[in-house]
């Protein structure tokens, strides 16, 4: 593995930007936008929700990755204008977002809560918000948005008739009938089924890849891994790491991994295992009876295990990750040394 | 004003159950003056005190609280605001469209059942429904900016609202005379006192302070609240 401390808390230093997308936008009418936080926090009374964070985000798509209440949400409203930072600047392309109304030209939102109108139909809400951009045919956009997203065979149908999915594609419409250069999306895919999932992924990796800056928050690393071409990484309202998912896999996988063994004799199997370098603690849990090991080297100490049990004559009865959940791999990544690292790949 | 907002939010409003209310409390009145009519004849006593503390000191409040906060502040609990934000419309823009439904939904439900009510009772004499009419129109309008106001400051305007009508113009109007100049009925009773040539209204204040306070209270209260919806956070909405 290899990190290197990034700018992201180094205000002198360039924040990295996710790469451009590989084909050029159709027909080039997608104007891009680079958001760019710097140094941006915002505190709760005494309680701090995003802390001393920079980062910059261009053209394609980037996830915003992080457990449950580790600030993503209020990095999204912060980029989308509805939260103050309490200290630094949110800006969209060197413009503050915060009580700037002309902003939302080029800002298309998808919020998490599922509020809409429900009395109205798909079409007249989306019709609605066109023509609250004041479009110049505000008909044609709205119908547009609305193929996009796949939603002409519901428009007609009061939106509070709609499954889960289909009101996240009608919200998707909504944010997305004047085109705008920056489109975020606050955790899309809560409460939708498999299809719903595959086929937002999809409409997102087009979105990127026309050159729009998407940018969405998941708890989930699979989720992110499989539309996001960046992942920035928070963690208790810190900016953990950045970089793409392969890297960011890496980091998670090369932290120290806790794990509970039980054998036929967990007392040798301990003085094999101490002479390799790939553990850097071996305990014998004569109360439970078993063997906890602490290893650094996750591949070596994976390939040597078996490897060991077999020369010492030792049987391994059960194998067990002691620290598998994303919390703890969040809360290794939070427990480095540097807030927040660029992941070089 | 924006046309678009303004059909978003009556739909909004006009949707809900609560809605009902719009329509009973006038349908209740109407009833009642056509009772007063069939019972006891043209321009009976009971006439303008019932115009006096049903229609202006009970129904203009309510549907003021209704319509004022009910404009704004179920959008805002709901989450639903923020597909009027998320646009490039200046906020004070929504909050006057807000406001200008509000009031056109109290003129409607509010002071014209209040004005066929003066005149089903009172025919045209002393100009008794226009009088009544006309302070349930300036009533609605202040009672919808400051009801629209709280519903934007706080997400308990119903409580404060009704706190205002109730405990203050009501109970603590009646004792504390000095409360009465910051009550919005006083104001439109003053105007009633000045239209109804023969009223039983005892006026505690001129028509001219009594419109000025209004006006002041009505700007300043859109005022503050397109401010306050400029920095409204999304986490406080939702």
């Amino acid at each position: 593995m290899s990190t290197t401390p990034r700018g992201a808390m180094e205000p002198t230093g360039p924040a990295p930007v996710s790469p451009p997308p590989a084909a050029p936008p159709p027909g080039g009418t997608v104007t891009r936008g680079v958001v760019r936080l710097d140094r941006v926090s915002r505190w709760y009374g005494n309680v701090v929700a995003v802390n001393d964070v920079t980062m910059t985000l261009g053209p394609g798509v980037t996830g915003l990755l992080g457990p449950n209440g580790a600030g993503k949400s209020t990095l999204i409203h912060l980029m989308a204008g509805f939260l103050a930072p309490s200290a630094g600047t949110v800006t969209l392309d060197g413009v503050p977002v915060w009580h700037n109304h002309l902003a939302y030209r080029r800002i298309g939102l998808v919020p998490e809560s599922d509020g809409t109108y429900d009395g109205l139909t798909g079409w007249q809400f989306v019709l609605a918000n066109a023509k609250l951009h004041r479009l110049p045919d505000p008909e044609g956009a709205a119908r547009k948005a609305i193929d996009t997203v796949d939603m002409a065979h519901a428009q007609h149908r009061r939106i509070g008739t709609y499954s889960k999915g289909m009101k996240q594609r009608i919200k998707m419409a909504t944010a997305l009938v004047h085109e705008p250069a920056v489109l975020l999306l606050d955790e899309p895919f809560n409460g939708m089924d498999p299809r719903q999932r595959l086929h937002l992924a999809d409409l997102l990796r087009a979105m990127g890849a026309q050159g729009r800056t998407v940018v969405f928050s998941s708890h989930i690393l699979e989720e992110v891994e499989q539309i996001a071409t960046q992942i920035e990484v928070v963690v208790a309202g810190r900016h953990a790491a950045s970089g793409d998912f392969r890297a960011i896999r890496r980091l998670m996988v090369d932290r120290p991994h806790r794990y509970v063994i039980r054998s036929s004799d967990d007392r040798k199997l301990a003085a094999w295992l101490i002479t390799d370098g790939s553990s850097t603690g071996v305990e014998v849990d004569q109360q439970e009876g078993c063997l906890r090991v602490q290893a650094v080297d996750v591949p070596r100490f994976t390939w040597l295990l078996p490897q060991v049990a077999r020369d010492a004559g030792v049987r391994l009865y059960d194998v067990t990750p002691a620290d598998e959940s994303l919390e703890s791999v969040f809360s290794y990544l939070v427990a480095r040394p540097g807030p927040a690292r660029e992941v070089a790949t | 004003m924006n046309l678009t907002i303004a059909r978003l939010t009556t739909s909004a409003l006009l949707g809900r159950r609560r809605a009902l209310l719009l329509v009973i409390l006038p349908a209740t009145l109407l009833g009642l003056a056509i009772l007063v009519r069939v019972v006891a004849g043209p321009d009976a006593p009971v006439g303008q005190p019932l115009l006096h503390l049903l229609a202006i000191g009970t129904m203009v409040p309510l549907l003021g609280l209704i319509a004022g906060a009910g404009v704004i502040g179920s959008e805002i609990d709901e989450g639903s605001i923020i597909y009027l934000l998320a646009k490039p419309v200046p906020r004070s823009v929504i909050v006057v469209t807000k406001l200008a439904v509000a009031v056109v939904c109290l003129l409607t439900f509010a002071a014209l059942p209040t004005f066929v009510a003066g005149v089903i009772m009172s025919g045209r004499a002393g100009d008794v429904a226009i009088g009544f009419g006309l302070g349930a129109a300036l009533a609605g309008v202040g009672y919808a900016a400051v009801f629209l106001l709280l519903a934007v400051v706080t997400r308990h305007a119903v409580v404060f609202g009704l706190a205002y009508a109730l405990i203050w113009e009501s109970f603590v109007g009646g004792f504390v005379p000095r409360a009465q100049m910051l009550s919005i009925q006083q104001w439109a009773l003053a105007v009633v006192d000045k239209v109804v040539r023969q009223d039983e209204i005892e006026a505690v204040m001129g028509v001219f302070p009594a419109l000025l306070l209004l006006v002041v209270v009505t700007v300043v209260a859109t005022c503050a609240a397109g401010l306050r919806l400029r920095s409204l956070s999304l986490t406080e909405s939702l």
